[in-house]
């Protein structure tokens, strides 16, 4: 059986095929190589991801050199908390040592972050003063070791 | 003339019909592993499939993981840009709530209502749910966000085109523009440091332990115990994101 | 400082009630409320088109050509306003070849590519072929090869093959009317089914955008095609008006009907979403939504849609007054457009505050590129009713 095409349809579908051709050869060479690897995504992003810098050591780093802090720590309520989450970033410090020092903050203000008074903080979660009224001519640490805290100095 | 009034048309279906079939056995091809509902699930078994607890009786106030993770991830110190974020209710006695977040608590909070006109007041911090039904990996374009294979929702830099679709679609307000970078951004559970052995920078430094995490496929890892023995809610439950963000004592009067 | 960093600041002073701190500024500015207004004019004109075509109304056959060149005109810019909006324009390509299939936005490159290329330009081309063929042929120097080309070098005008060109270019308006509802259909789904925002979230989304995409495309061809005839000084036969009014008068009703059905489902169920809902609507959206979407765009133009169904005496009044219905129901759709885009960023995930919006004049997302954007189709138009005037066609025989 013969069809008839109609010249117009002859002429589209060329112009149709080059088209999508040249479509799907753009699109093969465009598409990044790890694309779909795990999943709908590009593959190679969870490695870059994963190699972003560290400015964190982590509790573990600080115990390498100051096990003797740390020490004192146990012994007391502050035992649970991270040194960095006082002294800030450590990454850099536990590789450098004594050419990047840490923060050791000592104003009335950074205790009071945890320890001010507020009605929204639950007893049992921390020890709260109001700053206003204790001691307010001194700072925190003239009379509690920040390691030690219950350990008063007289 | 009843035979060539059929036949166009007939071609025309054909030609339609091969082009549909073949776009979509080229999308088939693009190795999605699922299409609409479930933006991910724990198949492989090496992997730990990480979920997050936090305890809103823990919290108090402190603003230190708000504070580490702008420091750890690079994000702007403004107050416009926020990966994590602490919350602060007081229900009032005449019933009224105010909620504030004074640049996501990094400075910490003051008291504003006198203890006598509260009610009950509390924290709750905030940040990505890393949901396993993610409404923003599903409605992402290009592929650009996603889920990693350990359950971590993660942002393709280099891949993200910008058009803040994910940003509409979070129902928890975790996601936004960097503004350097032009690109999405939000809390990536800190994948790099997950990937080292470390724990994410928020869990590290909280001093009361309000934040957990851990593998929700192993039953002996404290996330597990703790998810046994207590009652833990995840926000906006109706909408079904699949969150794996569990607060412990999580009070009705938060959004 | 940062001037992006400034503007800000002084968003943050503006705040009502408590939003998350990251939703302080709107993720979708103006760009993304032209772009619907935009496809919705495309979609809405192609199916005045085919009202012609495939439902054989006589009287719109004098709009027929223009209905489709202004759908050709506004398709040709509907990209662009969402590829300058986005923050990383050079990746837009990445839709194209790997669309997430569970994402509504990624669709959008290939329905486009399909409408615009199966669709729209396959059936101008049926109507044009064999008028740019003789065009071709009269023609002397670069037209003639610029015709040339347009008949991808077809020249055969012999009756049979004409004859094949009316067959195909009506089998092509069929399918071009599903096509046109997923076109604009797909993008109130992309707000419809966003479940975070209860003020997108809804299944009438696509509808409501469909109708009212039906509507503003009607009266921007309504409007063109007054203008065009008072340019070339032709009298315009009141009938054509009529018909193209009667029809905008009915489908404006639908379109009303559906987005107060929206509206009454949302306040009977009255959930969680609704009182901050209700602050929206009376507050900050009260003029975009009642005055200028509500009353200018609806009513009135509703009033005298009706008043014009029974009044047919002083042909002067009747067209000044169709003329003012085509502009005030394009500033209402524009509205709608507006108040769901803009309206549903200005309230907080949290249900408990709202946000500021400043509109910007200059910049990327300011007023200024959204009106350039609005306007370049019309220079599109200009020059296709140059290149392919439909009154210089050759004259088909029934």
């Amino acid at each position: 059986m013969k069809f008839f095409i109609p010249p117009q349809l002859k002429r589209l579908s060329l112009a149709f095929a080059l088209f999508i051709s040249a479509f799907l050869i753009i699109r093969y060479s465009l598409i990044p190589k790890s694309f779909g690897q795990y999943g709908f995504y590009r593959g190679a992003s969870l490695g870059e991801i994963a190699q972003l810098p560290v400015k964190y050591a982590g509790h573990k780093a600080c115990l390498v050199c100051h096990q003797d802090i740390d020490d004192l720590k146990q012994q007391d309520v502050h035992s649970e908390i991270s040194c960095e989450t006082c002294h800030g970033p450590g990454q850099k410090h536990s590789e450098n040592g004594d050419t990047t020092l840490l923060e050791k903050p000592i104003s009335r203000e950074s205790c009071g972050m945890c320890h001010s008074k507020n009605a929204a903080k639950q007893k049992e979660a921390v020890f709260q003063v109001d700053l206003k009224e204790h001691n307010v001519k001194k700072k925190c640490i003239e009379c509690h070791n920040p390691h030690q805290p219950w350990n008063m100095k007289k | 003339m009843e035979y060539e009034k059929v036949k166009p048309s007939r071609r025309k279906f054909l030609k339609s019909a091969a082009l549909i079939a073949g776009t979509a056995i080229g999308f088939k091809s693009l190795n999605s592993s699922r299409y609409l509902l479930f933006a991910a699930e724990p198949n492989d078994k090496n992997l730990p499939w990480y979920g997050i607890v936090i305890d809103i009786e823990k919290c108090i106030g402190c603003g230190k993981c708000a504070k580490s993770c702008k420091i750890e991830n690079d994000v702007p110190q403004e107050p416009f840009f926020f990966r994590t974020w602490v919350e602060q209710y007081t229900v009032k006695n005449d019933g009224s709530v105010n909620i504030m977040s004074p640049n996501g608590g990094i400075d910490g909070f003051e008291q504003q209502v006198p203890d006598g006109e509260i009610f009950k007041s509390f924290f709750v911090p905030k940040m990505c749910n890393h949901c396993s039904k993610s409404p923003c990996s599903q409605v992402c374009p290009v592929g650009a966000t996603f889920e990693s294979p350990e359950g971590v929702v993660l942002i393709d830099e280099k891949y993200c085109i910008g058009c803040r679709y994910c940003v509409q679609a979070c129902p928890y307000g975790c996601r936004f523009i960097h503004p350097v970078k032009k690109v999405a951004n939000k809390c990536t559970f800190c994948y790099h440091r997950l990937k080292k052995n470390l724990d994410p920078v928020c869990m590290e430094v909280c001093p009361t332990g309000a934040r957990m995490y851990g593998n929700l496929k192993d039953r002996n890892s404290k996330i597990v115990k703790f998810l046994k023995e207590h009652t833990t809610q995840v926000l906006r439950p109706h909408l079904n994101t699949g969150s794996k963000l569990y607060y412990n004592a999580l009070h009705s009067e938060v959004k | 400082m940062d001037p992006h960093i400034q503007h800000l600041y002084e968003m943050l002073s503006k705040v009502q009630g408590y939003i998350f701190p990251n939703e302080l500024d709107l993720q979708w500015g103006i760009l993304i409320v032209v772009y619907p207004f935009i496809t919705g004019l495309v979609a809405g004109a192609f199916i005045l088109a085919s009202l012609e075509r495939v439902f054989n109304v006589k009287e719109l056959k004098p709009t027929y050509q223009i209905a489709l060149l202004t759908a050709l005109s506004f398709l040709l810019v509907a990209t662009l306003p969402l590829i300058s909006h986005l923050s990383q324009p050079q990746r837009a390509y990445e839709i194209m070849i790997t669309p997430h299939s569970s994402s509504a936005m990624a669709i959008f490159g290939f329905v486009y590519l399909w409408y615009l290329m199966v669709v729209l330009l396959l059936e101008i081309w049926f109507d044009y072929r064999e008028s740019m063929v003789v065009w071709s042929n009269s023609n002397k120097g670069i037209m003639k090869w610029v015709y040339r080309i347009l008949t991808l070098g077809l020249s055969d005008i012999s009756p049979e093959t004409v004859r094949w060109d009316k067959r195909l270019g009506y089998f092509i308006t069929i399918i071009g009317i599903p096509s046109a509802f997923i076109l604009h259909g797909y993008v109130g789904f992309i707000f419809g089914s966003i479940k975070a925002n209860p003020w997108w979230s809804t299944p009438l989304m696509p509808i409501i955008f469909l109708f009212s995409a039906m509507v503003s495309g009607i009266a921007l061809v309504m409007f063109i095609f007054m203008v065009i005839s008072y340019i070339r000084k032709q009298p315009i036969e009141m009938k054509v008006l009529d018909t193209i009014g009667r029809y905008l008068f009915f489908i404006l009703i639908l379109d009303f009907t559906l987005e107060g059905l929206d509206q009454i489902h949302r306040i009977y169920e009255s959930d969680e979403s609704f009182e901050i809902i209700k602050l929206l609507v009376s507050g900050k959206l009260y003029l975009t939504l009642f005055i200028s979407q509500g009353l200018f765009g609806t009513l009135i133009p509703l009033i005298i849609l009706a008043f014009l169904q029974f009044y047919r005496r002083a042909i002067s009044i009747r067209k000044t007054l169709y003329l003012v219905v085509s502009i005030l129901v394009l500033i209402g759709v524009y509205s709608m457009r507006w108040n769901v885009v803009i309206g549903g960023q200005l309230f907080s995930k949290s249900f408990s505050g709202f946000t500021s919006f400043k509109l910007g004049l200059i910049g990327l997302d300011g007023t200024l590129m959204a009106l350039f954007w609005l306007l370049l189709p019309i220079g599109i138009l200009a020059f296709l009713l140059w290149l392919l005037p439909p009154w210089k066609m050759v004259e088909r025989k029934e």
